[in-house]
């Protein structure tokens, strides 16, 4: 079975970036990097096209880091291979709210 | 070898990629009869906005000025303005400033006329005149030097920072190097990367540059708070979060990526034309289609690059925009409004540089006078201009 491709563009990265279809739980994914390293990891949940997955375990108020910049919080426990969006992330900007 | 594109010499000494009869209505009360003359006469588009009367003095400057600047911009040959008779922007001055940078300019005003039918009537007669004014202007070699670029991102998703953006990113960085002036905005799109862009500043993050780039996303933030509520549901948008975008962060610090990586020379304003500034440039305009290419249009752009994901048709009335799309699937879907796949990035099969070096060639092929597909569509009626203030 053809592998399926994350992209992880900077070191200090903890997702990816999934541009495949069909995803779903259980499907196996080889993370690669702009140096060529790649890990395959297991994904948890369904994850449509260009959505992302977690590199590692997080902590709910941990940053989440893609293009080696701070893109919001985890709100809640986060385990590798989990999907990682708007369910248990967080935005810290624009927030109104806080 | 020196690059060159075909444009249309103007008397200011600047060139356009569309040689063009503006019809401007001078507040939004003009603008069926602004419409009537375009349906009518060949050669002509029209600005359509819903502003200029009964906003605070300051709005009523911004509108005068967009407006303005519109008819002095290198794709207009000619202007034509519709007042009609007791509006709040200077329809007079807008006359005086278009007239000075050496274009043919005329006015109708619909009251003084007695009507709409004789003003329809009297705005025919003067776009036709100045359509036949106009229409012989023959292009000419024009060193690539003399390009203003618009940059933009709309309809985005995570395709748009990995390889649309990134194209266009290279576009920039390149015409930036001949000697040539880009300008991005969507200030709300820089909140979570507005460090990075202040690093880019001439002068460093902390010189004038930088802390003016702190200062308009500052700005941008509390505008959006005031409210006091959470930005996430408008930005980003319900589109952008189904393609993956889950924070405004995220969707910003791939928005960046589109402006390349040169040092950035200073900030505009919404109004603001670029006169012989060269190299890279930000304009605080927010990221909502219709504002921020009106505000490109007005800084003198010949054309704006416009990357999506999640595919984004519009265009706008007076310049051209050229779609470079991200997605590979949206492209298969939506070829017919996309003009360049670089999806192909995505799916490996072809490198940043080669998608940016085609993209290069289309630019100068649509500077010289290939429609996009937006134009060959039509798909270019609607804009606005952005203003601070309440509707009084």
């Amino acid at each position: 079975m053809e592998l399926k491709l994350a992209l992880k563009v900077d070191d200090l990265d903890n997702v990816a970036t999934i541009f495949a279809n069909g995803i779903v739980d259980g499907t196996q994914v080889e993370v690669r990097d702009k140096k060529g390293n790649s890990e395959t990891i297991t994904v948890h949940g369904d994850v449509p096209y260009g959505h992302k997955i977690a590199l590692r375990d997080m902590e709910p108020g941990e940053h989440i880091m893609k293009y080696g910049e701070c893109i919001g919080a985890a709100s809640h426990p986060i385990s590798k291979g989990d999907y990682v969006h708007v369910h248990n992330l967080d935005a810290l900007r624009g927030r109104g709210d806080l | 070898m020196s690059i060159t594109f075909m444009g249309y010499p103007r008397a200011n000494g600047k060139y356009g990629a569309r040689n063009l009869v503006a019809v401007i209505p001078s507040v939004i009360c003009a603008n069926d009869v602004g419409q009537a003359i375009c349906r009518q006469v060949q050669g002509t588009i029209g600005y359509f906005h819903h502003q200029g009367c009964c906003q605070l003095p300051i709005d009523l400057k911004r509108v005068t000025d967009t407006l303005s600047n519109l008819g002095q911009s290198p794709n207009v040959g000619a202007a034509l303005i519709v007042s009609l008779g007791c509006e709040g922007t200077d329809h007079e001055r807008m006359v005086e400033e278009i007239r000075a940078s050496g274009k043919p300019v005329e006015i109708i005003r619909i009251q003084e006329l007695g009507g709409t039918a004789r003003a329809i009537q009297a705005g025919i007669d003067a776009a036709q005149r100045l359509v036949q004014q106009i229409s012989g202007i023959q292009r000419v070699p024009v060193d690539i030097s003399n390009v203003v670029m618009a940059i933009k991102c709309g309809a985005s998703d995570t395709t748009s920072g990995m390889a649309s953006n990134c194209v266009i990113g290279y576009i920039a960085d390149k015409l930036v190097d001949l000697g040539a002036t880009v300008v991005f905005g969507e200030t709300t799109e820089f909140l979570g990367g507005e460090h990075i862009l202040a690093r880019r500043a001439v002068g460093g993050e902390n010189g004038p540059v930088g802390q003016k780039i702190y200062e308009i996303v500052d700005r941008m933030e509390k505008r959006a708070k005031a409210i006091g509520e959470d930005m996430r549901g408008g930005q980003p948008t319900p589109g952008n979060i189904a393609g993956g975008l889950s924070s405004i962060e995220e969707k910003s610090l791939g928005a960046i990526v589109k402006s390349g990586h040169r040092p950035i020379q200073g900030v505009l304003e919404y109004c603001d034309r670029v006169d012989g500034q060269k190299g890279l440039w930000i304009k605080d305009a927010p990221g909502r289609e219709p504002e921020i290419l009106t505000g490109m249009a007005a800084t003198g752009a010949q054309f704006m690059m416009f990357s999506t994901g999640r595919g984004a048709p519009q265009g706008f009335p007076s310049m051209p925009v050229i779609k470079i799309c991200g997605n590979p699937n949206t492209y298969e879907r939506m070829c017919h409004d996309m003009d360049l796949n670089a999806g192909r990035i995505i799916t490996g099969e072809k490198t940043i540089e080669e998608v940016g070096e085609e993209a290069f060639q289309l630019m100068l092929q649509v500077l010289s006078g290939q429609m996009t597909k937006n134009e060959a569509l039509g798909y270019f009626g609607s804009m606005d201009i952005f203003c601070l203030g309440p509707v009084i």
